[in-house]
């Protein structure tokens, strides 16, 4: 078994942290882990990418083949729609809904919103669980919640390889304490808000 | 690698910061007991001849760099590489092909060649650790520095890797005196590079019977061979196609490109009509097998990069070795979903962090030299960053240092235009100092802008000379959140009085009518001027507040975009928008809106 995850989003949101929470609960599970990042100049709100490979046996390459992740966690609509191509033709898309506009796009006064990419995405892909980060950042009192809510999304699909108990306990291990109750309730919220829609 | 180093008895560390070779200095520090001597040297060059002292005294060393840091270092390493070293010296220069953080694509496996110095080229992490230890022996038993050439993609990243339980220390002898040996002569030299241009072919054929120099014999006629992490693509596409598919070709893992391992590369050809060559950056393999096959009049094809067959430049991934073995071996690319067109997705080139203190710097500069003839000469950080539009503050950058001499250059010939060069506190520490020196000597005309954020912000906030805080202790302090330590602290300031400037001015960039001001009157004043904007990297700070837009007052004139680009803002509904997880409160939106519609909302704590 090995489960190959892709993160994107823009430089600063989190990405790197997310990947390496995936991988370390991984290789407590007494897993193969394997990450590939961004880092230096682009991170600087450049589009970033992290790669996570999980296995039971000796992982390759630390990149994903394209058409091959079978989660594609997007912190950014329009960064999901770039990366598309790495998710495998039934795999699991996380995004958060809100979008981040560059600076290039507020220069020429483009009206990029996110909306498109989203309607790509739901148009053309099965299972596509939108997360409201906004919201669950304003609920857990936090804005460094986001990329918890992230994976919480992604553990409750089944997908990820890591449970949802077995994120909470990444947190524990992973994460300061006292960021602990603010991202255990991100946590919830995103279970609570996933199981009504179910 | 820095556990690997660490795990192989290490006793002295230095480096300097570049990506993708930081964190391996860092680890070391983070796992250091104490015994171990860790620093980040002010540059490459100081942290090679820092560690070749170290070997001259019997200790093992580790260098970390990467590839254009190498550059820096090359005068003592080319050197070094005749002299020799006592106890075992491992420079470890990170490649970086993309390049995705770096000026050039040149590769360390071409410099050890032309160095004349063995190198190993690890594929992953796990390799990465256990090739250290390895390099550190062959070290010693040839008395030569060794180089390791990590690429991006082994080095970004994190992996399970098994490591020893225990490991044994060094203990160094200490250095003992020995002219004919370490003082270099013209007529040592020679009696030096024989004897080298003899070990190389020597160590080639020894290296050829290295564990991680495979050559794996099959029936056909077809071969393929590569190293580094294309070596791990490659073992990804014999999963990803089936291992069927390759039964009947042969292959060859060459971890030590040079000395060329030509015993082991002369058993891989044997037989072979074809072989297609799979590396990043430099057609090193595939020169040496068209080499190895012209020796010793073999037929057999070889294809790569000289040929078009792969990419001449840029990085290789899972789908283009898929891509190119598929077609070599005549197996049928895995199918491609094809995906419906996509919408337009935004292009987001890096930019300044929202609220970063060179913002308002480079602004600061622009005003002041609005409507009159400047040039902005630019270097290697962040702060290249301020090259984007709106700002449009960097009109050179060539590498480290440079922004110094380049506008004196340029004034030089161009006498009616004021030549700024704006250089981050590291980088002045590195390599700024001499041409500063140079500029006072020389009578040139510059205005040097210090932009000093008191960390090596670019690489991940590395302490530098700046900070009077070393490796030794860096960890401990931070977690106690000090982050400078006054007492120990070189000034950048002091340092430019006592190369003699007069003008020499400390501002803080937020303070825009002073700055304004102070960049006026240096660049009336002839000579060498210098203004230090002084205020720390956001991202080692808390945001202070957040600004917002009054909506009533805004008068949607876009100005606080079009003028500071500041990534926090942006436009909704033709009012100017702050988004408040970014905005680091550093109110230079709010001395730019004409209207003052931009402000704290309910105080400073709001
Ligand atoms: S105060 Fe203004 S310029 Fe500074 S970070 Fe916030 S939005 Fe950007
Ligand atoms: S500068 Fe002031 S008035 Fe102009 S768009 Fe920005 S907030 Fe509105």
């Amino acid at each position: 078994m090995t489960k190959s995850i892709l993160l994107c989003g823009v430089g600063g949101q989190g990405t790197v942290k997310a990947s390496r929470i995936i991988a370390l609960s991984g290789m407590e599970a007494g897993l193969y882990a394997r990450t590939a990042e961004t880092i230096g100049m682009a991170q600087r709100g450049g589009s970033v990418v992290s790669h996570v490979r999980i296995s039971d046996s000796p992982i390759a390459s630390p990149m994903i083949p394209k058409h091959t992740a079978d989660v594609l966690i997007a912190f950014e609509p329009g960064e999901a729609v770039r990366c598309i191509d790495y998710l495998k033709d039934d795999g699991v898309v996380i995004v958060n809904n809100k979008a981040v506009k560059p600076v290039t796009a507020s220069l020429s006064g483009s009206d990029y919103d996110g909306s498109d990419a989203i309607k790509y995405l739901q148009d053309n892909f099965s299972h596509v669980s939108l997360i409201d980060g906004d919201l669950i950042c304003e609920k857990c009192g936090s804005d460094k919640v986001l990329n918890i809510a992230l994976l919480a999304g992604a553990a409750a699909s089944g997908e990820l390889g890591i449970t949802v108990e077995g994120l909470k306990c990444a947190i524990r291990k992973q994460l300061p304490e006292k960021t602990h109750e603010m991202n255990f309730k991100a946590v919830d919220y995103v279970n609570g808000l996933l199981k009504q829609e179910a | 690698m820095g556990l690997g180093a660490i795990h192989a008895g290490v006793n002295l560390v230095a480096g300097y910061p570049g990506t993708p070779s930081t964190e391996i200095l860092e680890t070391v520090a983070k796992n250091n007991d104490g015994s171990i001597h860790v620093e980040w040297s002010v540059n490459e060059k100081a942290a090679m001849e820092v560690a070749a002292g170290a070997a001259y005294s019997g200790a093992r060393a580790l260098v970390t760099m990467k590839q254009v840091g190498l550059n820096v270092a090359t005068d003592p390493l080319m050197s070094l590489a005749y002299v020799g070293v006592k106890g075992g010296l491992v420079i470890v220069s990170a490649d970086d092909p993309g390049p995705i953080s770096s000026q050039t694509e040149q590769d360390t496996r071409t410099f050890a060649m032309f160095s004349k110095i063995p190198v190993f080229d690890p594929s992953d992490p796990q390799e990465a650790y256990d090739m250290i230890k390895d390099a550190f022996e062959l070290s010693e038993k040839i008395g030569s520095p060794v180089l390791f050439r990590p690429t991006t993609r082994v080095c970004h990243g994190c992996a399970s890797i098994d490591v020893a339980d225990s490991y044994k220390k060094n203990v160094p002898e200490g250095f003992v005196k020995d002219t004919m040996r370490w003082v270099i002569f013209p007529r040592t030299s020679f009696l030096n590079h024989e004897k080298i241009e003899k070990r190389n072919p020597a160590l080639g054929e020894e290296l050829s019977d290295y564990k991680f120099n495979s050559v794996v014999k099959r029936n056909g006629k077809k071969g393929i061979a590569s190293g580094g992490v294309s070596w791990a693509y490659l073992n990804e596409a014999v999963s990803q196609l089936g291992d069927d598919k390759f039964n009947d070709t042969s292959l060859f893992r060459v971890a030590t490109p040079f000395p060329f391992p030509e015993k082991a590369a002369l058993k891989f050809l044997d037989g072979l009509d074809e072989v297609l060559c799979l590396e990043e950056l430099d057609p090193v393999i595939e020169r040496a097998l068209i080499f190895t096959a012209g020796k010793y009049h073999l037929k057999t094809k070889i294809y790569g990069k000289l040929d078009g067959t792969t990419a001449a430049a840029g990085e290789n991934s899972p789908e283009s070795v898929i891509r190119y073995v598929s077609s070599f071996l005549g197996i049928e690319n895995l199918k491609a979903g094809e995906l419906p067109e996509k919408p337009k997705t935004p292009v987001r080139p890096p930019v300044l962090c929202a609220g970063c203190p060179h913002r308002a710097s480079f602004y600061a500069v622009k005003q002041a030299m609005k409507g009159r003839k400047a040039v902005f000469c630019g270097d290697i950080g962040c702060y290249t960053l301020g090259n984007a539009m709106p700002l449009d503050m960097v009109d050179t950058c060539l590498c480290m240092g440079a922004d110094v001499t380049i506008a004196q250059g340029i004034r030089a010939i161009d006498k009616d235009t004021t030549a700024f060069s704006f250089i981050g506190d590291s980088t002045f520490f590195a390599s700024g100092i001499t041409g500063v020196i140079n500029a006072v000597y020389n009578h040139n005309d510059i205005v040097l802008i210090v932009l000093d954020n008191s960390t090596t912000a670019m690489t991940g906030h590395q302490p530098h000379p700046g900070t009077g805080i070393t490796m030794m202790d860096f960890f401990e302090k931070r977690k106690q959140g000090i982050r400078e330590d006054i007492a120990n602290a070189v000034s950048i300031e002091n340092i430019l009085r006592g190369i003699g400037l007069s003008f020499v001015e400390t501002v803080d960039p937020f303070d825009q009518k002073k700055a304004i001001d102070t960049v006026k009157k240096a660049a009336c004043e002839p000579g060498v001027k210098a203004v230090i904007f002084k205020a720390p990297c956001i991202a080692l700070e808390k945001p202070k507040r957040a600004y917002s837009v009054d909506t009533d007052k805004c008068i949607g004139c876009r100005k606080c975009i079009t003028e500071i680009g500041c990534p926090a803002i942006s436009m909704n509904e033709g009012k100017a928008e702050i988004e408040k997880s970014l905005c680091y409160g550093c109110s230079l939106c709010e001395t730019i809106c004409p209207v003052g519609a931009i402000g704290v909302k309910g105080g400073a704590d709001d």
